[in-house]
């Protein structure tokens, strides 16, 4: 069976500072009543023209390439230039049209919005290429008296711009947590974003109505107090976005989620399950200013300002889009080891070993795409180039390159962070557009997506997680792999046999009745 | 250096994880109290 390929990819944002109070490290300072944080946060929001023009937001947008990012003078938010808010491979909503959006996500009437917020953002869905279809009900707005009622009672979350109430998300049940006004929030956040990166792959052309799975890979849960966690966000973006022919379910990993989806998909479509699968993220409102606190005392904004969507869609083999060789999978099976160097192994050079290829004939690696901008500052390091670093010193181990060219591997085989630390966004795939577009420009012929996950915060076992497969150059819809060459020699090899064995058969038969 | 020294361990997934160091200062004769990998980003 031929490898699947992927077909597009698209990547999205969504500035959102008034939803920051929402994220996890907000939600801390609030219990602490800690209203320095806050005093120094609203010093510490952006514009959208600075989050439109800062670089790594270009970079994962697709105006800029990773490559280009990283001859880019740092720090990146004081460098920025002019830029535009639509990019190859997606968009940046600003608050207002993600309101909307929100909004039209809501199939349970839990989202209510004043008039004068609904009479203002209708014309701007009506601007936008692929929000033009959704228009808000100005009969089902509200007052914004009533809302401060709902929340007085504890019954809805805020939505607000610039500190004014535009909006509430209401709890859809009285009594069960599950269902709670800033889960349905939270909830409601991954289904609009996740909408809108699909939708964007309808900008570049493709047909959403001939995807017939999803694959949802976010880290929220939804379901109620008889199943959190049932899902399934995968089918409530589908209908949203015209996935007429869909059906899907939701896959967690935490921040390994994607690229286990990757797998996922192509092993659906090369199986022949699905023909075409979407792969879909919407985004995560808890990571929202999780470094703010390290990134104010430093002067810095609150770079976390963004929630971020992706999507991408794994097909048939068309003979000319880049495949994901589901002959090199990396795994970090139960059994592995945890030094780096045993989940270096397993997730690199053993399965680049047994197909006989060599760390050093991938030519890109794309692993935890974090911006190292939004975690230096927080003490966690530059983690794409740390995971590279690894990479190349295992190449080295191997004697399959120099120790003195170990940080030219990492320049030639990475590439800088450049995506939102917002969980499972940043995880091996960021990279499927930009690497897409390079293996069909003929710039490289092979990427490797990496994606690692953090089980031990679940508090079920200490494991982490961690998968990784191939994308790369079709070798044409006549070609095959080395090992689907190897399968086709054996099929021939076994019908000559048996043909063989069939004459020697008759020839007996004859002799006997002679 | 760390012989008979109680340790505490805070290990990093996207570095070294708290089991592989705790393998390390055991080999070096360390008590280890505690150790946990965390998640940074």
């Amino acid at each position: 069976m031929s490898f699947a390929v992927v077909k597009a990819a698209s990547y999205t944002l969504a500035h959102t500072p008034d939803f920051i109070p929402f994220g996890s490290t907000p939600t801390t300072a609030k219990a602490r009543n800690d209203y320095e944080y806050f005093d120094t946060l609203k010093k510490g929001l952006r514009s959208f023209e600075d989050v439109v023009n800062y670089p790594p937001n270009q970079c994962y947008i697709g105006n800029i390439t990773p490559q280009q990012l990283g001859e880019m003078a740092q720090p990146w938010y004081q460098s920025a230039a002019p830029a535009e808010r639509t990019g190859k491979y997606g968009d940046i909503l600003p608050q207002e049209e993600f309101f909307a959006l929100l909004k039209a996500s809501d199939a349970f009437d839990l989202v209510a919005l004043t008039p004068e917020f609904i009479a203002s953002a209708n014309p701007k869905l009506a601007a936008h290429p692929q929000l033009k279809r959704f228009t808000l009900d100005a009969g089902k707005a509200m007052s914004a008296i009533d809302m401060h009622a709902m929340m007085e009672g504890h019954k809805a979350e805020p939505l607000t711009m610039n500190g004014e109430l535009v909006g509430i998300v209401k709890q859809a049940h009285d009594e069960d947590e599950n269902l709670s006004a800033h889960i349905m929030l939270e909830n409601l956040t991954v289904k609009a974003t996740g909408a809108h990166a699909a939708l964007m792959l309808e900008a570049q052309g493709q047909d959403l109505s001939d995807i017939d799975y999803v694959i949802e890979c976010s880290e929220e849960a939804c379901g109620d107090i008889n199943q959190r966690g049932g899902g399934n966000f995968a089918k409530a973006i589908a209908e949203m976005v015209g996935c007429s022919s869909a059906t899907g379910s939701d896959l967690r990993g935490f921040c390994a989620a994607p690229a286990h989806s990757l797998v996922h998909a192509a092993a659906l479509v090369k199986g022949g399950a699905f023909r075409k699968v979407m792969v879909v993220a919407g985004g995560a409102v808890a990571k929202l200013g999780m470094n703010s606190r390290e990134h104010l005392a430093k002067d810095m904004p609150a770079l976390e300002d963004c929630l971020a969507g992706f999507a991408f869609i794994v097909g048939e083999n068309d003979g000319v889009s880049p495949i994901v060789n589901t002959d090199i999978i990396g795994r970090l099976n139960v059994g592995a080891g945890s030094s780096p160097q045993a989940v270096t192994s397993a997730l690199v050079s053993e399965p680049l070993k047994a197909v006989g290829r060599k760390i050093t004939d991938i030519d890109r690696y794309s692993a935890e795409m974090q911006n190292p901008e939004i975690t230096k500052p927080a003490g966690a390091g530059d983690v794409p180039e740390a995971n590279f670093k690894m990479i190349g010193a295992l190449a080295v181990k191997e004697g399959q390159l120099e120790r003195k060219e170990l940080m030219n591997f990492v320049k030639n085989h990475g590439m800088p962070g450049f995506a939102l630390t917002q969980g499972h966004i940043p995880s091996g795939v960021p990279y499927l557009g930009h690497g897409r577009d390079a293996i069909m420009n003929g710039d490289i012929n092979s990427f490797m997506v990496i994606g690692k996950g953090s089980l031990f915060l679940g508090r079920m076992t200490n494991l982490f997680d961690g998968i990784s497969t191939v994308v790369e150059k079709n070798p044409g819809v006549h070609g095959s792999s080395q090992n689907q060459a190897a399968a086709f020699d054996k099929d021939e090899a076994r019908r000559l046999v048996a043909k063989a064995m069939q004459d020697v058969a008759a020839r007996l038969a004859g002799s006997e009745n002679e | 250096m760390l012989k008979d020294k109680k340790v505490v361990i805070l290990g990093d997934r996207d570095g070294v994880p708290g089991p592989a160091i705790e393998e390390c200062v055991k080999t070096a004769g360390a008590d280890v109290v505690f150790s946990t990998t965390e998640c940074f980003v």
